[in-house]
């Protein structure tokens, strides 16, 4: 079978269909002045979407970094002998993160800490542990018993067991896990406009405040976009990481 | 080689080896005998401390093992199981390469080493090297698992009924290839079964293991012979018993040297068993024997099997 050309490939296109609304956004002035007769100014004004989407990034990738290697560590830690008791805590701990919406975290975390980008990444943060803790847990345990006991027969530490076998093993299912936290981290960034993150859910924000419809969608597009995107990346990723696997 | 002086496991309450001692000297294939639950896993695994005894002392190489480091213990003892447990994101010259690159090997010493194993297995180095385990067969699966373990020359080997799952076909050529093994490098094997054709095929003494305790430790000649109660017996089985006599016994013993006769030759390391199904297929009762370098030696009938 032939490799199919990169010209096929829908992450190619989407990533340029991206870039380019990122960066020219403006030459679509005369379709919003077409579609939204009467609106003045038809192009988000305030910070240029470039800005805008690489503040947006720093946000999730600041908490959803810091879930991941929390996530990941915790789970390593309760699937040993030492925290197998702390098992049930970490469960119930990361479930109850994600059953407070988003909105009330910054509510709390805005009069602790102030306004901006901090607020939302503490958001991001908590919300985006469980499913990299559980998928964690998950796959370290699915990792075949037999393996672990030829790991430790043959003479490998624990910790050399766990680095070379069990997480390159568990690594798809961790990766399942990351994937839905970033690509909710993603959508729920949008709130951290509301509390003065610079983020692509500000013109989003400030369209629906001075009913500019135009605004809005350029925001929405962008961000699931930005989504899209990402996630398509991790599929590639979790493809990569599954190569040695039966078809 | 092993010692084990009164080694006792227990969980939960539950007594699973009791008092256990057996020596095994250096050279010597010992099989673990026994049903599921009768703590012949047990104790192998004690041997290379996967499991912990309560009590009691094992020593290998006269080294009590719970004063050594698990890891180095384990490096220098081989280990291969029933469901292989090759790493499965690794290729097979990886698993092989395992424990020399624990031990820190160089680089060209592992892949010469990794060639040389896959050679004596009969896997062609350059098609399987790069194959991941999902790619082989059980019997190729389980032939990689025995090469790990043996990876790293290991004097002694452990091995945790590692033919139970592949077809009897297959497991017959896996025997027939580790008995090879044992005899051209003398090493230390102790082999947990429940398989008492295996055992006896395989062994220089087998351990009949019931309850957590040895009920008879005996070469197979004299475990069939002498059964030492009825459980042994029992074990080892009525039915068949001739047969299982005549697979433990060698044509060598019962050679007419000098004679000759027409027809393939048997090796004269062949078992009985084999003698009385070759000289069944081909209609005849009286067969010649020739030694390994395949000169002739003299000759078998049907009257000297049954002597």
């Amino acid at each position: 079978m032939r490799p199919p050309s990169v010209l096929a490939s829908p992450l190619l296109w989407v990533g340029l269909l991206f870039g380019a609304l990122l960066l020219r956004m403006d030459a679509l002035r005369p379709f919003f002045r077409w579609a939204f007769p009467g609106t003045v100014p038809v192009i988000y004004p305030r910070a240029s979407f470039l800005e805008l989407f690489l503040a947006h990034l720093a946000v999730v990738a600041t908490a959803s970094l810091a879930a991941c290697i929390a996530g990941i560590a915790l789970a390593v830690f309760v699937t040993r002998p030492i925290g197998r008791e702390f098992r049930t805590m970490v469960d119930t701990l990361a479930a109850a993160g994600q059953t407070f919406p988003p909105v009330a975290v910054l509510a709390i975390a805005v009069p602790l800490i102030g306004f901006g980008a901090r607020p939302t990444v503490i958001a991001l943060f908590v919300y985006g542990l469980l499913p990299v803790v559980e998928n964690a847990v998950a796959g370290l345990e699915g990792v075949p018993a037999p393996v672990k006991e030829a790991a430790d027969g043959l003479g490998l530490s624990p910790r050399q067991r766990l680095v070379a076998v069990e997480l390159p093993l568990a690594a798809p299912v961790i990766l399942a896990g990351v994937r839905v936290s970033v690509t909710i981290a993603i959508g729920t960034a949008t709130i951290g406009s509301t509390v003065g993150a610079l983020t692509l859910g500000t013109p989003i924000f400030d369209g629906l405040v001075a009913d500019n419809l135009p605004f809005v969608i350029e925001g929405a597009v962008l961000v699931a976009l930005f989504a899209i995107l990402t996630d398509m990346l991790f599929a590639r990723l979790d493809r990569r990481l599954r190569r040695y696997a039966p078809q | 080689m092993i010692e084990l002086d009164r080694v006792t496991k227990r969980y939960d309450g539950r007594t699973v080896v009791d008092a256990l001692s057996l020596a095994i000297p250096a050279g010597e294939f010992c099989v673990l005998l026994g049903s599921s639950g009768c703590g012949k896993s047990t104790t192998l695994r004690m041997v290379n401390r996967l499991v912990v005894a309560d009590a009691g002392t094992i020593r290998v190489d006269g080294e009590d093992v719970s004063g050594l480091s698990a890891e180095l213990l384990r490096r220098r003892i081989g280990y291969a199981i029933q469901s292989t447990g090759l790493f499965p994101h690794w290729t097979v010259a990886d698993n092989i390469a395992t424990v020399p690159r624990l031990l820190k090997w160089p680089r060209e010493r592992v892949a010469a080493r990794v060639d040389e194993l896959l050679e004596l297995f009969r896997l062609a180095p350059a098609g399987y090297r790069g194959k991941y385990p999902h790619q082989l067969s059980g019997g190729e699966q389980q032939r990689v698992g025995v090469a790990r373990a043996l990876a790293a020359d290991p004097e002694l080997l452990l091995m945790d009924e590692p033919f139970a799952a592949v077809d009897p076909i297959t497991r017959d050529a896996l025997q027939g290839e580790l008995a090879g093994l044992h005899r051209a490098t003398g090493k230390t094997i102790v082999f947990v079964t429940h398989d008492i054709e295996e055992a006896l095929r395989l062994a220089t003494s087998i351990a009949i293991m019931d309850q957590g305790r040895i009920v008879q430790r005996a070469p197979p000649l004299e475990l069939l012979e002498h059964p030492a109660n009825e459980f042994v017996r029992d074990f080892v089985g009525r039915q068949g018993l001739g047969l299982k006599l005549l697979s433990v016994r060698r044509v060598a013993d019962r050679l007419r040297r000098g004679e000759a006769a027409d027809g393939e030759p048997l090796r004269e390391d062949a078992s009985l068993r084999d003698a009385l199904s070759a000289m069944t297929a081909r209609r005849t009762d009286r067969l010649p024997v020739a030694d390994a370098a395949g000169h002739a030696v003299g000759v078998i009938t049907l009257a000297d099997l049954v002597r």
